[in-house]
């Protein structure tokens, strides 16, 4: 049954294993908020309100997804594009502008800046793709690097347009043109006009049915011409070319999907925390959406969802609540003393809470040694890596190729 | 050796201009000029390291040629990034197969298609009828030279998982899936037992047939002679004699630089 | 006459993607212009001491830059991996060696004579010995068993080793900046005008000797001969005899060399440490790698002393909160328009 199973994994590309996968996260995304119910006694909106912050999570690593996994590009400053999202729902939907030179304040409706602020990160992702794509593969990952240095840090300066550190706050609360109240919310059964979502459940099945569907459109994707462009271009840049791939071309339209994507999340992200600030999209974001693609499979939808749900509760769960933990554990087992700081030792809830980071890159490293493939990779990615043969050859190919 | 344009060399579909390529101090082609005509079987022979990859690699974009121009159809094509020769109508087979191993081998010609599908970024995006409609056309047409080249059985598998045999004839029906008008095969013999080279020249011919001029680079010279019409034997990237294949069989040069060499 | 007409057209448009090229240099150096002529202008302001005395800090900073460099070119050179944990390696250093200065007799205010000088090279040794074994280590761990995996697999590693070395500084010496012992001699000569301390001149001179140390290894040692066959070929250096392994951790182990050497001076020069020190001075390090065209190991040395310059003369001259945004567009200016070095040297064939 096992080696039956293996065989049509191995040799049959046609059978999606996925469809499981995909199945259970939809169970979960809806059954989720009565979870969240049932588990804190009927008071569920803070686990409710970190699903919506996961679902940004995973709407980044969706994104990311396109641009590492299917086109085999190395993007190491995918948080600049998060950034310009946020900041561009930030300048045209608060009462910011007012305080800035211009002195007149906009609000464009939520769904509107969705759009716009897709289109104004896939354009920097053009502009900064357009002149680095072409050259070979590590100069588009130490570019990006740079272009996500430079982008928090250029908020963070200009601070008469952006309040500097400070950040942009109060956004405007995303509006439905119309919703329905009925017993689930208390009220008597009507409708409503301009609905303003300020509960954490709104949030989360907006993000539900967000990721819905650009699950959907990114699947659409793969399994398209362009898709097939990707994969091809992955594989061997030199063939696809000679078959008539315009490599730069759809490299390019990867890079800039990826970047919509990353600014669509964005959008959301300044709408839910109705706050930006620039120290929210340094490196280490860029770095956790790279490691949530790698770890989860790259190239693989679902594998990268897991993935980025995994990393995340990684991430903003089970690290910040060690230092908690220890200590009420230390304090159960009669180890009070543990918990105070005596000399150099700060405490074992103070030393948990500095163990983070190290536990953080020990994961990082033990994962990639252990399962270099990611947890749930697509099949060619794992029979690349089980069989032995590597794609690290290929820009050196295209060196040799075409001069 | 005509060059000007005039009546004669209309029916060239490909011409070769004082074509050179050097790779720094190496000349790897030296001066190449000839024509390969509309619905023949042209050959390009020579030993290891004559010229005739790089030369391949020159007409379809991979690495331009140093200086000489390259004519296809009436259009002067060196220089032209790749992906516009195969847009043209020029597609190409590569000595060390270079298939998409991990995609299977349908998906391997649909890649192929890539050029001639018009499937924008919205069609693909929300899966729209004549989105629908036009994957269904390029599948089919993907089976159907599968089936041409003979491997259809192994429509499904990855392409690295095909035996050596099959992945040649992949190579060759991907080449096919770009609608070319010109197909360059580098040396699509290799390795082939005689009954395989039988059944390959029989393929050549039935892509002749379909209306597809071939050129291309072959090592033995019992299947150059069988199906090819015209030959330009190279050697150290000078073109040392053209013609029928029995005038070159005849030619001294040739016996000397390669015939000589294999025996 | 179709085809003549297309060469034509052709030679057109190779005049014009030439031309849009030349305008794209143009706006280049337009570009360099403006910054030179604003910055002449504040130069002016400030007087002529003023700018020596920039000029001698800026030495200093691009001498440490530069040998921080010098670890991610070479290794960038052998394995094409950029190492993210090489910028901890050299935060190690400066916080392994403020351990071992008082550990070694040291202390601030000490008088200094030929045995404080055995001393601190003692310093230098042990924390060059111990940045070493730690890069060797972690290519040991974490990269060598992924190196024939995608080329993303041993970056991901990288990036956690850079994490678990950043946390494990972070648990040694906790969140805040940390003193570094002051030990060398409040000396300073006056050369027109302009101060230089015994720091500066510590740092000029272990500079020199290393890169000059580590120039004369490569070009005559065999280890370094077989360095540069491996980042040539890898493969034919495997034909060659050549042991893969051992040339590539002995790669890691003079990178760590010169990161340690840097990571003290750092200290020595600045009295604070911190535990994420790595990641900023090694993105600015591994941006003046790719600056001197990454794998070359003199562009490296240059592009560090380049990088120095600019970033010290920026902060001296304009707003030092923008100097890091001067520095990564300079990256990204360099990769678009000088893809291999702005040295124009050329990179390794790979
Ligand atoms: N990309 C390249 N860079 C440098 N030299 C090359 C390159 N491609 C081919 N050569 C050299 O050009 C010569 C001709 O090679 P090739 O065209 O492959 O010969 P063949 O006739 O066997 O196909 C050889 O000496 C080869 O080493
Ligand atoms: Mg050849």
């Amino acid at each position: 049954m096992i080696g039956w199973f293996r065989r049509v994994w191995e040799n049959d590309p046609r059978k999606d294993p996925n469809a499981v996968v995909y199945f259970l996260l939809a169970i979960f995304a809806v059954l989720f908020p009565l979870f969240a119910s049932v588990v804190t006694g009927g008071s569920p909106n803070f686990l409710l309100s970190v699903a919506g912050d996961a679902g940004v999570y995973v709407l980044l690593t969706l994104g990311l997804n396109v641009v590492v996994g299917m086109a085999g590009l190395l993007d190491l400053g995918y948080a600049a594009f998060f950034a310009i999202g946020a900041y561009t729902y930030a300048f045209i939907a608060s009462d910011h502008l007012a305080v800035t030179p211009l002195q007149t304040t906009l609000h464009v409706p939520f769904w509107i800046v969705l759009l716009i602020a897709l289109f104004v990160a896939a354009s920097f992702g053009v502009i900064l793709g357009a002149p680095t794509l072409r050259l070979r593969g590590d100069y588009l990952a130490i570019v990006t690097l740079g272009f996500g240095e430079i982008v928090p840090r250029v908020f963070k300066n200009t601070s008469t347009w952006t309040s500097g550190v400070n950040g942009i706050s109060a956004l405007d609360t995303p509006e439905l043109p119309i919703w329905f109240k009925g017993p689930w919310s208390g009220d008597p059964l009507a409708v409503v006009q301009n609905f303003k979502i300020f509960d954490p459940l709104g949030y989360y099945v907006i993000m539900v049915v967000l990721l819905v569907i650009c699950v959907v459109l990114v699947r659409n994707l793969q399994n398209s011409r362009m898709g097939r462009a990707w994969a091809a271009i992955r594989e061997d840049e030199v063939a696809a070319a000679a078959m008539g791939v315009n490599t730069v071309q759809a490299k390019l339209l990867a890079f800039a999907i990826g970047a919509a994507f990353s600014g669509f999340a964005g959008t959301f992200y300044g709408a839910k925390l109705s706050l930006v600030s620039p120290e929210n999209f340094g490196f280490s974001v860029s770095i956790t959406v790279l490691v949530m693609v790698v770890l989860g499979g790259m190239g693989n939808i679902p594998g990268v969802m897991l993935g980025s749900l995994l990393i995340y509760l990684v991430i903003f769960m089970v690290l910040p609540s060690l230092p908690d933990t220890v200590t009420s554990i230390a304090n159960a087992i009669g180890l009070t003393g543990l918990t105070q700081a005596s000399g150099d030792f700060p405490g074992i809830g103070e030393f948990a809470a500095r163990l983070k980071f190290l536990i953080f890159g020990l994961i990082l490293v033990l994962v990639m040694l252990l399962r270099p493939q990611g947890l749930l990779p697509s099949r060619e990615r794992e029979q690349e890596l089980t069989k032995g043969t590597h794609d690290d050859t290929i820009i050196e190919d295209v060196q040799a190729e075409t001069g | 050796m005509q060059t000007a344009s005039g009546p004669a060399s209309d029916a060239a579909i490909l011409r070769l201009d004082h074509v050179t390529k050097r790779f720094g101090g190496l000349v790897a082609v030296n001066d190449v000029t000839f024509d390969v005509r509309k619905g023949e079987v042209f050959a390009l022979i020579g030993p290891n390291g004559a010229g005739k990859t790089t030369l391949f690699n020159g007409v379809t974009g991979l690495i331009p040629p140093t200086s000489g121009s390259v004519v296809f159809e009436g259009r002067e094509i060196a220089g032209t990034k790749p992906f516009k020769v195969a847009e043209l109508g020029i597609a190409r087979t590569f000595q060390n197969i270079r298939l998409f191993e991990y995609m299977s081998a349908v998906e391997n010609i649909l890649v192929g298609e890539h050029c001639r599908m018009h499937a924008k970024l919205w069609d693909s995006l929300f899966k729209l009828p004549r989105e629908r409609r036009e994957e269904k056309e390029v599948t089919d047409h993907a089976m159907e030279l599968l089936r041409f080249v003979g491997i259809e059985r192994w429509a499904h598998s990855y392409a690295r998982n095909l035996p050596y045999g099959g992945q040649r004839r992949l190579e060759i029906a991907r080449a096919l899936a770009t609608r070319p008008r010109l197909l360059l095969l580098d040396e699509p013999a290799a390795g082939f037992t005689p009954q395989e080279k039988v059944e390959l020249m029989r393929l050549v011919g039935k892509i002749l047939d379909s209306g597809v001029t071939v050129f291309l680079i072959e090592h033995d010279m019992k299947v150059v002679m069988g199906i090819s019409k015209r030959i330009v034997v190279l050697d150290h990237g000078e073109m040392i004699a053209h013609g029928t294949p029995e005038e070159v069989r005849r030619n001294p040069r040739v016996i000397e630089a390669y015939l000589g060499k294999q025996h | 006459m179709g085809a003549v007409g297309e060469a034509i057209r052709r030679r057109r448009s190779d005049l014009r993607s030439g031309l849009t090229g030349r305008a794209l240099d143009v706006g280049l150096y337009v570009l360099i212009l403006a910054f030179l002529f604003l910055l002449g202008t504040r130069v002016i302001e400030h007087g002529p001491d003023y700018l020596l005395q920039i000029f001698f800090f800026a030495l200093a900073n691009g001498a440490i830059y530069a040998l921080i460099a010098l670890g991610y070119t070479m290794v960038y050179g052998i394995i094409e991996l950029i190492n993210f944990a090489h910028g901890d390696v050299f935060a190690f250093g400066a916080f392994a060696s403020a351990s071992l200065i008082p550990l070694f007799g040291l202390s601030e205010g000490q008088v200094w004579g030929p045995f404080t000088i055995l001393q601190l090279l003692a310093v230098f040794v042990v924390t060059m010995l111990l940045c070493a074994v730690l890069n060797v280590s972690i290519e040991r761990i974490a990269y060598r068993p992924l190196r024939h995996a995608p080329r993303l697999a041993p970056l991901i590693t990288a990036i956690g080793m850079s994490f678990f070395l950043e946390g494990a500084m972070f648990l040694w010496k906790g969140p805040s900046s940390v003193h570094y012992p002051d030990v060398l001699p409040d000396l300073s000569f006056t050369i027109l005008g302009a101060r230089v301390g015994v720091k500066e001149i510590t740092v000029w001179i272990t500079t020199i000797v290393l890169v000059v140390g580590l120039a004369l290894f490569i070009d005559r040692s065999r280890l370094g001969k077989a360095m540069r066959a491996t980042a040539q070929d890898r493969d034919a250096a495997q034909l060659m005899g050549i042991d893969i392994d051992r040339t590539i951790a002995a790669t890691f182990f003079i990178g760590a060399v010169l990161a340690g050497a840097g990571g003290i001076m750092y200290g020595l020069s600045y009295n604070t440490a911190v535990f994420d020190l790595g990641f900023s001075a090694g993105l600015v390090a591994f941006t003046a790698a790719v600056f001197g065209g990454i794998g070359n190991i003199y562009g490296a040395a240059i592009g560090g002393l380049v990088l120095g310059l600019i970033r010290t003369f920026w902060d001296g001259y304009f707003d030092s909160a923008w100097s890091d945004v001067v520095i990564f567009a300079i990256l990204i200016m360099v990769l678009v328009f000088r893809p291999t070095g702005i040295l124009g040297m050329r990179v390794p064939e790979k």
